[in-house]
């Protein structure tokens, strides 16, 4: 603390925090929902993010953002329940909170995005959907995820608008993944639901019950070693929240260093501040790797035979679909696996690609997809966009 | 949108009500951190704005939080773990080199070389067979295999992880899980979450909270009647009573388990909190691959361990780990599935369990001033308990059994009738009620041994022996005066 070694804004934000924790000391335990003055810190960041207001009693920081979805599952999953509670949640998605809704006792409702639209989400679909699960479970919660994982799509204020009328005439929870929301590269601008209920006015912003969540796993940040999360809650019943309260706090407490992580995260240096400048030139090269590789894994995915990338403008990875043969498809069959799985494995056992194959995530039938990476150094990206294309041509050509 | 808004309305028209919501979670209470913590915090709250009490500052004895009491960290675990997460400083040369030697090997079992980066969700390899070994050292050559180490947020998520597990059936054939009474307020919660049911089983608080196989018995099989009781709960160090069991007890519960056909779950988090004379930490494992392979090959156990007591402290790390003994294999499989969701535990406190299980050698440089540091925490730790149990004797009205182990006192207190009645009246248990008025009265927060569980009839408390030494005596000296004031007045 007393070193010239580093600069004085880290050692007087590291006082700061040091005396915000019991003790002094970073391994002490914390108040259930984190520690008060980083709690304040999150809130602030939501109202200078939104233009409206944020309470920290509304706001649980977590071990990562799951540890918090599962927390606001739990409140309304019940394997006991019948008929099943149901979630709909969006198909592609990322399998985490699928497993945690299947393990809570929840029931999956599907809605399809519509990948021809760039994956967009179609409130006609989310009708249909709520109709589907009509005596097959009781549809309690809408969960999406924006931008999008693993499809990189960004919503309009317009989606989420109709999204939130939607849930407010259905009478669903929403349910809003937004840890993506500092990777956005293309022009839009991401805006977050918590925003846009607000900005809608009564009665919606008085009514709509909105679970906002966020991480210091991705961003500019990218700490997923750490655990660090939180969520929102916007219109929760306060007799629910008590057990909201109860719930975190047998938990304990998230990782300490991790609740320090998101205080920076949410207030990081300013200009005029000795690390500001460093601070800037490291973020903006992470962008411009970001915007890079998404471009390139754009371009050159579309550019292979039977292969089409919807347009991301968000998101750390590429959804590309694939159109594959139909000797691999039953080459795949005969081996008894997925075809996608079948050429992710042969990406990975001739190219040394690690890829996660569409039927991880949910796809049309008769639809194939992989899902890559671009969080990685140009040079990688470079690498990998390589050798995809030497062992596409070659996979193409072999089962043709 | 309002601040009332904001906050929720209740009533017709929310899709999340006290009725609609899950049932289990209603059920869920977790005493440690329940109401009358709530209050503390908001007497610290009304101290800050300078409303006027009889005391200057509210005493946290509610929590086993060292750090928050006091305690200093270990030097070179914050060096380390200083070291791992800026590791620019390890061009510096006022880090020891046997800091420096253990950071760059767990940087370098780190993806991309930093902390930052997800783990496996097991947990880091390198680490786990760190762990292996030292589990191997401290259980006489007996054989660990790092697959069956699970690294885990705390304790308290790999014992939540077995019990979802474990947790099955409906009606008759629901499962039932075994837990002291007294109990660390956890298993009962993770419990009611899950829709489990409590088995409980008494320990003897006339022979110093021992735990008796013939009470195991009578639990089991009252509980067969309603149930169907998989798995038996130990705590050893106890918490809240802090017995630590002979060698022979272990053995007893290990052959009933066996018996009885049950999953072992053994917490063993205080396991190097040992004062009492005479008293000595025997693992789980150890008696049980002693008692051979008719046990060790057949009883299904997991151990559990963190870096959250012992002389470290350091809760807010969030470090530990689960040994699982005998496991189906397709079982496994599905708890690695398990694990995957919470996807991994924090590496920071991966990083630390590292260093726990792989201390300063004899040979190092860190050595000396890290065995100085450690033996200093448990000398206090052991005074301290001694202390508590003098004073508190020697209060009429207050019995306390001897403090052998872990960090806490859980004395009996004797109540007036009228006491009890005048709890009644305002619905509250008569413990919580004379806490919460020592709470308002001296700004000491303890917690009600009605969070933890009783014998009928009886009242208990729970105080963590952590503050500082001179701290503790005032303590204990206010709650002396408070409990003579308390029996006075409704006498």
């Amino acid at each position: 603390m007393n070193s010239n070694k580093l600069p004085v804004d880290v050692r007087q934000r590291a006082q700061w925090l040091l005396g915000s924790c019991a003790g002094g000391s970073v391994g002490s335990y914390t108040a259930a929902a984190g520690i008060p003055n980083i709690v304040n810190s999150v809130s602030e960041f939501i109202r200078r993010r939104d233009g409206a207001p944020s309470y920290p009693e509304n706001i649980y920081i977590s071990p990562g953002s799951q540890w918090s979805i599962t927390n606001i599952l739990k409140l309304m999953l019940n394997s006991k329940a019948s008929p099943r509670t149901g979630v709909l949640i969006p198909v592609p998605c990322h399998s985490t909170t699928i497993l945690s809704i299947v393990d809570l006792g929840g029931a999956i409702v599907p809605y399809y995005l519509s990948e021809n639209l760039g994956w967009e989400l179609q409130v006609a679909e989310l009708h249909r959907a709520l109709e589907s699960a009509k005596g097959v479970c009781k549809p309690t919660a809408l969960y999406v995820i924006n931008p999008g994982n693993p499809t990189g799509h960004l919503q309009t204020r317009k989606s989420i608008q109709a999204v939130i009328q939607f849930v407010a005439e259905k009478k669903l929870f929403l349910l809003a993944d937004e840890v993506y929301q500092d990777y956005v590269h293309g022009e839009n601008e991401f805006v977050s639901y918590k925003r846009v209920l607000a900005e809608m006015g009564p009665p919606f912003s008085e009514t709509v019950e909105l679970a906002s969540f966020h991480s210091v796993s991705k961003g500019v940040m990218g700490e997923c070693g750490l655990r660090g999360g939180y969520v929102e809650l916007v219109n929760v019943d306060p007799a629910v929240m008590k057990h909201v309260y109860t719930l975190f706090s047998k938990d304990t407490c998230a990782p300490v260093l991790a609740q320090i992580a998101l205080n920076v995260m949410v207030n990081p240096p300013r200009r005029g501040d000795p690390s500001h400048r460093l601070y800037t030139v490291e973020t903006e090269h992470i962008k411009t790797t970001l915007l890079h590789n998404a471009r390139r894994a754009y371009e050159v995915t579309n550019s292979l035979p039977g292969v089409c990338c919807q347009p991301m403008d968000g998101g750390a990875f590429i959804f590309p679909r694939l159109a594959l043969p139909p000797k691999a498809i039953q080459k795949a069959k005969e081996a008894g696996t997925e075809p996608d799985i079948f050429y992710c494995n042969r990406l990975l056992e001739d190219a040394g690609i690690l890829t996660a194959p569409g039927c991880q995530f949910g796809q049309r039938e008769g639809t194939y997809h992989v899902r890559f990476c671009i969080l990685v150094p140009v040079a990688t990206m470079e690498e990998l966009l390589r050798r995809l294309t030497s062992f596409h041509t070659q996979f193409m050509a072999e089962f043709s | 949108m309002s601040q009332p808004a904001l906050n929720g309305v209740s009533g017709p028209g929310k899709v999340l009500t006290l009725d609609s919501m899950n049932p289990n979670v209603k059920r869920v209470d977790y005493a440690v951190r329940g109401p009358l913590v709530q209050r503390a915090v908001q007497i610290e709250k009304e101290l800050e704005q300078g409303v006027k009490k009889p005391f200057t500052e509210v005493i946290k004895a509610n929590i086993g939080d060292a750090h928050a009491m006091g305690q200093k960290p270990i030097t070179f675990f914050r060096q380390v773990l200083a070291l791992c997460s800026y590791p620019d400083l390890l061009e510096d040369d006022k880090f020891p080199e046997d800091a420096k030697k253990r950071a760059r090997r767990i940087l370098g079992a780190c993806g991309g070389q930093s902390i930052g980066a997800y783990s496996a969700s097991q947990g880091i390899e390198c680490i786990r067979q760190d762990v292996a070994r030292y589990i191997e050292r401290r259980d006489g050559g007996i054989a660990s295999n790092p697959d069956t180490i699970y690294l885990s947020t705390g304790a308290s998520d790999a014992i939540v992880t077995m019990l979802k597990l474990l947790v099955s059936g409906a009606g008759r054939d629901r499962t039932g899980v075994m837990i002291p009474i007294p109990q660390y307020p956890l298993y009962s919660a993770a419990l009611a979450d899950l829709g489990a049911v409590q088995v409980n089983y008494y320990l003897d608080e006339d022979r110093c909270w021992s735990l008796d196989v013939k009470e195991l018995r009578r639990s089991l099989h009252a509980a067969r009647e309603h149930c169907s009781p998989r798995v038996l709960c130990i705590i050893n160090p106890g918490n809240p009573t802090g017995q630590v069991q002979n060698r022979q007890c272990i053995e007893d519960v290990i052959r009933f388990a066996k018996e009885e056909h049950l999953f072992l779950m053994a917490d063993e988090v205080y396991q190097d909190n040992v004062y009492a004379e005479g008293c000595e930490f025997h693992s789980f494992k150890k008696v049980l691959f002693e008692m051979g392979p008719e046990y060790s090959s057949t009883v299904e156990m997991a151990s559990f361990h963190s870096t959250s007591k012992c002389y470290m402290g350091e809760c807010g790390f969030r470090g530990g780990y689960m040994e699982v003994i005998n496991m189906d294999p397709e079982v496994k499989a599905q708890l690695i599935k398990l694990v995957s969701v919470r996807l991994c535990p924090p590496v920071p406190g991966q990083a630390l369990l590292d260093l726990v299980v792989n201390p300063p050698q004899p040979d190092e440089p860190s050595y000396t001033s890290f065995m100085k540091e450690r033996t200093a925490v448990l000398a206090a730790l052991a005074e301290k308990a001694r202390l508590t149990q003098e004073i508190f004797n020697a209060v009429p009205g207050i019995t306390c059994n001897p403090v052998q182990g872990a960090m806490y006192t859980f004395p009996c207190i004797t109540l007036p009738q009228k006491a009890i009645a005048k709890a009644k009246e305002e619905g509250q248990i008569a413990d919580a009620f004379y806490c919460m008025r020592l709470l308002e009265e001296e700004g000491i927060c303890l917690v009600p041994g009605s969070g933890f569980g009783q014998r009928e009839g009886t009242f208990h408390f729970r105080m963590t022996i952590l503050p500082p030494t001179e701290k503790l005596k005032i303590v204990l000296q206010k709650i002396r005066e408070f409990h003579l004031r308390f029996t006075q007045e409704f006498s």
